[in-house]
């Protein structure tokens, strides 16, 4: 057994965090406010090398695994979940995606310009009609000589406002269900292929969220990324890898709201003493930093098997239902011990709050989780 | 980072899994019926060398440390929450104050005999008027020429019946605040020790709960714990390990308590199908799996941070708080999930749910727990 992080991670947390202070702390409010988050930053990340978490280095990435992701994904959300959630959907959805089954040619030409940050990536599964239930979409792709004829729409796709490059699921056998599906590579400003107007969020805010919209939009016939008809099965797959990266996010932004809390709770006074001695605060921060340290074990449990080549699905759906969770009561209580400066958007915790709830939708709901989770114990 | 057993631990708990499914498994319902350890038990535990197994080689022991000694709780405590304590209290009580502060000749003179579980092991803490304010006892020690004479009363010992020595917290200078408690180790039978009462409990009932009368018992000047005036230190030190004994006799029983309501649900039928297939079934089973794992990760961090030498209060305390509501939870929702069968007493989640409440209570309450957490947090 070894709890700790090695030597090569705790390095990588430190360049994370140092960065994470220094170019996304002070901005972080107004990305929230102006729903952006700048683009200043995100070639910042890309030469951090952190646009390219996942692909190996012959394709210009890092080649880090599960652990390293969720250790940069922490320190990012810590002060900023767009910016994490931006990081998610192009690194742990888009990036994998390709990197698990697209043929060489395909890694060549794409991953590189995403690991290099040339084109952020986008990951599209949901479609307006279908979200937990993604087996269910209606999409199309159909081969027409030399092409693929793409028709459907797509829905809350993050990074779909300013992605060079779309990894899109659709059906290609009408009656297969989760058999019949495919993915497709798709560039941005293929014809017949439009992108639709920003979504306005609760939280998440600098995260550009889109619907796409399909309308015969032709795309090469090599497009097709992994095998015919199993695109379901990889995307499923990624999906699982990429809760881990959820949870890492949830656990970050946690960590914010008991950051800001404590400090707070020590130098604002009441009754006589700083708030921090009085039992009831006593009591949410302690609960906080215990969920968080069991969300973070439960999240780095699920890397680290996931890093060894082992099954990590319910592993990866535990740590991402739990943190998911535990988030949000950590924001909310953050909030109640700001009391009414908590309100307000003159401290990051209400902030953090809009961002964790989307934590327990995104990537699987919480009440998805629970059916996996459940699975496991009985229906073995 | 690696967050599997090594090939030892493994083996540890696959053999004591065993044990406990076959031999402690079994005459549990009627332990908690008669509220009695039986001697049978307690020398099929004493054979398997579970008394010594964090106990070093030199003083016979198997010297496997925390993770092995929380380990054997946690496995004994999916089959019996009441042998489990017995096991946790002994080792991390008793046992580790002993190795951590005992002088060279007390190890000597006590490991062995508590390595084969000749000698069960106990802590006297508790007094009727202290409990979560341990600082504030009042069972007295006064050093005379012939010994320590002590006078006072202790309760909730736990091992209290089994028990063949102690560690004892006791004023040996009221009028120093800071240093007014000591620690000793005190034999049992002794002169002028009485056992009180035996507790009837909601709980754990095999485990005894006992009260003690000191009246005047004499002790040897060589029974005093570590430092005179340190006692609340090794009070202190004793129940950050104990805490993680706890914790994984809570992550037993709400592993348990997950088996259980898991295997219940799959075979019950209701409305034409399994009450598994129902999604109100399926989230609390959710629940209780992630429940259990999160517990596993705390206790067994603690237990390896204790092992490695490294601070590990907060880690420990951690996983007592944590794993013990998530065993509270999980028999609450056993129960729920056996319906009217889980409420009578054919079926055991009945007896995890009065089992897991102790947990929340001893060894430092919940209370007490977050506020330990809260003062690490003010750094």
């Amino acid at each position: 057994m070894d709890f700790e992080l090695s030597d090569d991670l705790a390095a990588l947390q430190d360049v994370a965090r140092d960065f994470a202070a220094e170019h996304i702390a002070p901005h972080a409010r107004k990305w929230d406010r102006e729903a952006d988050i700048s683009r200043e930053v995100v070639t910042k990340l890309a030469e951090l090398g952190f646009l390219g978490i996942f692909a190996p280095t012959e394709y210009g990435g890092a080649g880090l695994g599960d652990l390293a992701a969720s250790v940069i994904m922490e320190e990012v959300a810590r002060h900023c979940g767009a910016t994490a959630l931006m990081l998610d959907a192009h690194n742990a959805l888009c990036s994998a995606h390709i990197i698990r089954a697209a043929n060489d040619e395909q890694k060549k030409k794409y991953l590189t310009k995403l690991a290099r940050g040339d084109y952020l990536g986008a990951w599209a599964l949901t479609e307006p009609g279908c979200g937990s239930d993604a087996a269910a979409l209606t999409t199309t792709a159909k081969l027409e000589g030399d092409h693929w004829a793409l028709n459907g729409a797509k829905q809350w796709i993050t990074n779909g406002h300013y992605a060079g490059v779309y990894v899109v699921m659709a059906r290609t056998k009408p009656e297969g269900g989760a058999k019949g599906i495919s993915a497709f590579l798709v560039e941005r400003g293929t014809p017949g292929f439009e992108i639709g107007p920003k979504e306005d969020k609760m939280g998440m805010r600098g995260s550009d969220t889109v619907g796409l919209m399909f309308d015969n939009c032709r795309i090469p016939k090599e497009n097709l990324c992994g095998k015919l008809n199993e695109g379901f099965i990889d995307a499923m797959k990624v999906l699982e890898r990429g809760r881990i990266t959820i949870s890492a996010m949830s656990v970050g932004l946690a960590r914010g709201a008991l950051e800001e809390s404590l400090s707070y709770a020590k130098q604002r006074t009441a009754f006589g003493k700083p708030i921090f001695e009085h039992q009831s605060v006593q009591f949410m921060l302690a609960d906080m930093a215990m969920e968080i340290d069991a969300g973070r074990l439960l999240t780095r449990k699920a890397a680290d098997l996931s890093d060894s080549g082992k099954s990590s699905n319910i592993e990866a759906s535990m740590a991402k239902l739990f943190t998911s969770e535990m988030a949000t009561r950590a924001c909310l209580n953050a909030i109640q011990i700001h009391g009414g400066n908590g309100y307000t958007k003159e401290v990051p915790v209400e902030r953090y709050m809009r961002d964790a709830k989307l934590c327990e939708i995104g990537e699987g709901s919480s009440q998805i989780q629970r059916i996996i989770i459940s699975r496991h114990y009985l229906e073995s | 980072m690696d967050f599997e057993f090594d090939d030892d631990h493994r083996m540890l708990a696959e053999q004591i899994r065993d044990f406990a499914f076959k031999e402690v498994a079994r005459g549990a319902e009627d332990r908690d019926h008669s509220a009695a350890m039986t001697d049978d038990l307690l020398q099929q535990l004493r054979e398997l060398g579970l008394f010594g197994i964090a106990i070093p080689e030199e003083y016979g022991g198997a010297g496997m440390g925390t993770v092995a000694s929380t380990i054997v709780v946690e496995e004994v405590s999916k089959a019996c929450a009441g042998t489990g304590v017995l096991l946790s209290a002994h080792t991390s009580l008793c046992v580790d104050p002993i190795l951590r502060f005992g002088s060279a000749e007390q190890k000597k003179k006590y490991l062995p005999r508590m390595a084969s579980g000749e000698l069960i092991g106990c802590l006297s803490l508790t007094e009727p008027g202290s409990g979560s304010d341990a600082g504030a006892a009042t069972c007295r020690a006064e050093l005379k020429d012939d010994g320590w004479h002590i006078e006072g009363t202790k309760i909730f010992i736990t091992n209290g019946k089994e028990a063949g020595v102690m560690v004892l917290i006791a004023v040996t200078d009221p009028d120093e605040p800071k240093r007014r408690l000591s620690a000793f180790i005190v034999d049992k039978p002794m002169k002028g020790l009485r056992i009180g009462k035996l507790e009837k409990k909601l709980g754990i009932k095999c485990s005894s709960t006992a009260e003690f009368a000191f009246e005047d018992c004499v002790v040897p000047r060589a029974a005093l714990l570590g430092e005179r005036g340190r006692g609340m230190r090794v009070a202190l030190a004793t129940l950050d390990g104990g805490r993680i004994g706890i914790a994984g006799q809570a992550l037993g029983i709400a592993q348990a308590c997950l088996y259980e309501a898991a295997k219940y649900a799959k075979t019950r039928v209701q409305f034409g199908q399994p009450i598994g297939k129902f999604q109100a079934i399926q989230s609390k089973i959710a629940d209780m799996g992630v429940g259990v794992e999160a517990a596993r990760l705390l206790t067994y961090r603690a237990a390896w941070l204790k092992d490695q030498g490294r601070e590990y209060g907060q880690a420990a305390a951690m996983a007592k708080l944590f794993a013990s509501e998530v065993a509270s939870k999980a028999a609450n929702h056993a129960v729920q999930v056996f319906g009217g069968y889980g409420y009578i007493c054919d079926y055991p989640v009945e007896r995890f749910l009065r089992d897991a409440k102790i947990t929340e209570l001893y060894e430092g309450t919940s209370e007490i727990h977050r506020l330990v957490i809260a003062r690490g947090l003010a750094g």
